[in-house]
């Protein structure tokens, strides 16, 4: 793999991780239990399509000239490199917070990292991007703590939405020759680094929030290396990409 | 305009005090939430007011419809910050009824059981993405003509929620005008569902001024109570005169063929929408008022929980709290 594929790729597995997380996200808008979670959901949903279009503008540029859009909405289900816990269904409010918590915990994380990158086109935009996330991950963490130790209904739901997404986490700390590469330029951290700072981070959360994180490190892998997505990405990808595959070179 | 046949209530008070409050009301005195204010006044408002704010709220479904199909990453970023301002709207409205004494679970209720209205427009469908472009054109631009004056209005907090509003409702407009624009100068079949979104949403947006109001008694006693600035006549002719040469920029076709400059009177002359289909809709029957009021109400028991967790959480750590003590 030369050192220009394994960048693209990286840069992939960011964008499409925003991409894929601000649709399912977006799929709330206007349906949320309370007016201040549809501000809030669709808030977040724009913070994360805007860090796509900068992640994808990057990757399309080291691609050939490529657009932010091209990518986005003319690849298929196998070229995509989000991690798989972005792309399950929103379930209910309960699963759709506990994602964006195990995801932002990571995120956060993530982008601290990359703040102090090697290539100043990706520390500029984690600069930027760590500002929002820090406030989502402020929001989806009050919100776990205040639904995990609400009534018995709430914390019933916020446990099984976190006995659901357990297994999708270990994913985001998995490491290739993509990451090995990344490491070696310093361009991002091994993800597997990544992982004691978030088992403290989420731990001390969800203790707040008297959930009990599941006694298994099993993991579902196959999104970022697009070995095996789900079921649920291909019928995501129907809905978004429908305009520019049925009307193919118009300009929107 | 979010508020249609809005009822003025009758009043029956001391004739001196009603006098005072006409005369600050008169003399461009803002009324304010502590002070004395007529019955009828006060539920008027609330009315008008609430049905404002229902209206952003529910007008969040036909555009959010097209959020995850958008075309573009620019274009959904645009649709979701104006969805998202939507709800703004709604929540600084619902802030301002509640300066009238009636709470916001309260006055969702009445929304949720069909007691109270939302504008007649959001019972039509978004069937193509030229849609999200004409109702930012049409809508957004016919409710910013009912708007504008309001921000005068003699309640204070109302008139204060409809500056902060009008600044964004402006925006929203030309960023509608922008998306329909794109595909007016498009392919054939783009310049077909910008015209298809014209035909389809031109008499709406007319009939959401509502009916003609020049013999109103409600409406006089809400104009002198200036909660109602215009009569529904002004506002829907000059959105017409408006929108005339912005259709014809774009090369596309108002669907009404009587429409013509009249140079005696300086504007526009047009054909009125079909009041018999108004009245359907605002009776429940347009193409998608059950839907809309189903989506409500589904994510308002299924969102019951949530509220039910957050609340019991914020009393613990209130009584918490005060164990510390
Ligand atoms: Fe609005
Ligand atoms: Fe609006
Ligand atoms: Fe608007």
């Amino acid at each position: 793999m030369t050192s220009d594929e394994a960048f693209k790729q990286f840069l992939l597995r960011m964008g499409d991780n925003t991409l894929i997380l601000g649709h399912r996200v977006s799929e709330w808008c206007g349906h949320a239990p309370v007016l201040e979670e549809d501000i809030a959901l669709a808030n977040t949903a724009l913070d994360l399509i805007g860090q796509t279009q900068m992640w994808l503008a990057l990757a399309g540029e080291v691609d050939g000239g490529k657009s932010a859009d091209d990518l986005a909405y003319l690849r298929d289900a196998w070229d995509f490199r989000n991690v798989l816990l972005v792309e399950v269904p929103n379930g209910d409010f309960g699963r759709t917070i506990m994602r964006q918590f195990l995801f932002d915990a990571w995120h956060s994380i993530m982008l601290g990292r990359l703040i102090k990158s090697s290539d100043d086109r990706v520390a500029a935009i984690a600069a930027k991007a760590s500002k929002e996330v820090a406030y989502h991950l402020e929001r989806s963490s009050d919100t776990v703590v205040g639904l995990g130790d609400g009534t018995d209904e709430s914390h019933a739901r916020m446990q099984a939405a976190l006995d659901y997404l357990w297994p999708y986490v270990g994913e985001m700390f998995a490491c290739d020759a993509v990451d090995e590469q990344m490491a070696a330029a310093a361009i991002a951290p091994d993800p597997a680094d990544l992982r004691d700072e978030y088992d403290a981070l989420v731990g001390k959360v969800l203790t707040e929030a008297t959930l009990t994180i599941p006694d298994n490190r099993f993991a579902h892998k196959g999104g970022r290396d697009g070995r095996m997505h789900t079921e649920h990405l291909g019928h995501l990808l129907t809905q978004m990409q429908w305009l520019q595959r049925a009307y193919p070179g118009a300009s929107w | 305009m979010y508020a249609q046949m809005v009822q003025s209530e009758a009043t029956e008070e001391d004739p001196a005090k009603l006098g005072e409050f006409q005369a600050k009301i008169d003399a461009d005195i803002k009324i304010e939430p502590k002070d004395w204010m007529p019955q009828g006044y006060r539920k008027t408002l609330i009315r008008q007011i609430g049905q404002h704010a229902h209206s952003e709220i529910v007008g969040q479904l036909p555009e959010a419809n097209w959020i995850t199909r958008a075309p573009t990453l620019e274009r959904k970023a645009i649709l979701l910050a104006k969805v998202q301002d939507e709800a703004g709207h709604g929540l600084y409205l619902y802030c301002a009824a509640e300066t009238l004494g009636v709470s916001r679970d309260e006055i969702t209720e009445m929304l949720l059981d069909g007691r109270m209205k939302y504008s007649s427009i959001f019972n039509y469908p978004t069937l193509t993405w030229a849609d999200v472009g004409a109702v930012g054109w049409l809508v957004d631009g016919a409710a910013i003509m009912n708007q504008v004056p309001l921000q005068r209005t003699s309640y204070g907090p109302y008139s204060r929620a409809m500056i902060r509003i009008c600044k964004e409702e402006s925006f929203h407009q030309r960023q509608g005008y922008d998306a329909i624009r794109k595909m007016a100068e498009g392919t054939a079949e783009q310049r077909r569902m910008a015209q298809d979104a014209l035909n389809r949403f031109w008499y709406p947006s007319l009939m959401m001024f509502g009916p003609s109001d020049k013999d109103s008694v409600h409406s006089a006693q809400s104009m002198a109570w200036k909660i109602k600035m215009n009569t529904n006549d002004e506002l829907r002719q000059k959105f017409v005169d408006q929108t005339v040469p912005q259709a014809e920029y774009l090369g596309l076709t108002i669907p009404d063929p009587q429409l013509k400059w009249n140079e005696d009177r300086g504007h526009y002359d047009f054909s009125e929408p079909d009041w018999a289909e108004f009245f359907d809709v605002i009776k429940g029957n347009g193409p998608c008022n059950v839907d809309r009021l189903a989506a409500r109400n589904k994510a308002w028991d299924d969102g019951q929980w949530v509220r039910d967790g957050l609340l019991a959480h914020a009393k613990k750590k209130r009584a918490g709290k005060v164990a510390a003590e």
